[in-house]
């Protein structure tokens, strides 16, 4: 079944600085969902939040399916995943960096291998399966962290700044690996930029932060 | 000069031959402080990851003794698990004074703080990114802390390798609780330190050259895992 998001009214300070307001939102559509605000105006935050990886202060985050709301536990939060600005890359092979997702799900090599292989196709990677991950580019390492995220198969990808620190080149190659996501599985994806221009390249559904507030563009 | 380059010649010879006396002496050590860095290990490293990865109090000051602990003089430990094992110490019914077992605990006390804050220190050096890493593609508390253990192996590594190195070059505990006894107690560093005191330097020269080989082994060992432990920073 389908995952829904409803997010109503929720706070979120940081040693006194608001970073959210009174912030709602809510989809039950596939789609590419973009979120534009100028740096630190909270698009962070927000997702944090989203992703069940932080708290509010106030107000409420709920995951729906079929009308019926779903419990906030481990089952729910391995159905989405959230790639940092920052992927966090491990010390070790690009596949094994890829299959970790797979890994901690208990879903053994000889099932996962064929899986990586077709995401590391997707991604254009293939060929840099055996290197140890932490010698790659910054837009080889961000078209990692999509493919470790990609191959759990998330109902819901939020995407927090995938181009914010790479070259014009690979800023192409990764809002290519996005718009081919719709196609790839039905995941919703959930994203972040600072830049207009690219946020009304990609966006079914383009949304703007300010001042942490959401508002529809 | 002539007499230095007699011993030396000596010494080679005795390692050329494989001198009985000389392998005895250097299985006994490599059996010693293998123990003692084989218990260190399995103490100090669960120990070392615990402190490293959860907030609990009365942390700062275990880390504190710790990083204390690591320049603990020989000769106090000796002395002190001498007291300890002697006839009327509390432990003096189990007559272990002057027997190998002895030797590992005292080995084992200078490791443990060594490996424990070392392997703290590595586990802390992880970028905190790779935990929120493994949460968001799903991992339970537990997995993530495995991520985080594993991301520190080869400053782990390090930490037990240092330990070895520690206590392989220890002489004044091991002298003090082993007693120095020939066939029995006797390893590397308390012969060199005996049969130089009694101007037999051919075994004392020939021991060195060994304990120089190891350390040289140790070193470029933990080259080597420096080496691959940092291929890249994260980006």
């Amino acid at each position: 079944m389908k995952l829904g998001l409803s997010v109503s009214n929720i706070w979120k300070s940081y040693n006194g600085n608001q970073a959210l307001k009174n912030c709602s939102f809510s989809f039950n559509d596939d789609g590419i969902y973009v979120l534009t605000g100028s740096n630190g105006c909270g698009k962070s935050t927000f997702f944090r939040m989203c992703a069940l990886i932080e708290l509010p202060d106030s107000g409420d985050i709920s995951y729906f399916s079929n009308g019926k709301m779903i419990q906030k536990d481990l089952e729910l939060k391995r159905r989405i995943t959230l790639l940092l600005p920052k992927i966090g890359v491990f010390n070790t092979t690009v596949f094994k960096n890829i299959a970790y997702g797979l890994t901690i799900r208990g879903i053994k090599r000889a099932e996962s291998e064929e899986k990586i292989n077709k995401v590391l196709e997707f991604v254009h990677m293939s060929h840099k399966k055996n290197q140890n991950a932490l010698t790659l580019s910054s837009g080889e390492t961000q078209r990692l962290g999509i493919a470790r995220a990609l191959v759990i198969e998330p109902e819901i990808l939020f995407l927090d700044e995938p181009t914010a620190s790479i070259d014009q080149k690979n800023t192409e190659i990764i809002e290519d690996i996005i718009l081919r996501m719709k196609n790839y599985h039905k995941a919703t994806v959930i994203m972040t930029t600072h830049d207009m221009q690219q946020a009304r390249r990609l966006a079914d559904y383009l949304m703007v932060m300010n001042n942490g507030l959401i508002s529809a563009a | 000069m002539n007499s230095m380059m007699e011993g030396f010649l000596k010494a080679f010879s005795l390692i050329y031959n494989l001198d009985r006396e000389l392998l005895g002496i250097i299985l006994l050590s490599l059996k010693v402080s293998g123990t003692a860095l084989f218990i260190s290990s399995v103490i100090g490293v669960p120990a070392g990851a615990v402190i490293g990865l959860k907030k609990f109090p009365g942390r700062g000051f275990i880390i504190t003794l710790l990083n204390t602990f690591m320049g603990l003089p020989p000769v106090v430990v000796g002395l002190f698990v001498y007291l300890l094992l002697s006839r009327s110490g509390p432990l003096g019914f189990m007559g272990l004074l002057y027997t190998p077992s002895a030797m590992v605990a005292a080995q084992t006390i200078l490791a443990l703080p060594i490996v424990a804050s070392l392997c703290h220190s590595a586990i802390v050096a992880v970028d905190p990114i790779i935990g929120q890493a493994a949460i968001t593609l799903g991992a339970t508390p537990y997995q993530k802390a495995i991520t985080i253990i594993k991301e520190a192996r080869y400053g782990i590594l390090s930490s037990i390798i240092a330990g070895f190195g520690r206590v392989m070059a220890e002489v004044g505990a091991i002298l003090i609780v082993g007693g120095n006894i020939a066939g029995y107690t006797r390893v590397m560093t308390t012969t060199i330190a005996l049969e130089t005191d009694k101007g037999n330097f051919e075994l004392a020269l020939a021991l060195g050259v060994i304990l120089l080989i190891i350390s040289l082994v140790i070193n470029s060992a933990l080259h080597l895992i420096q080496k691959k432990g940092t291929v890249g920073a994260n980006k």
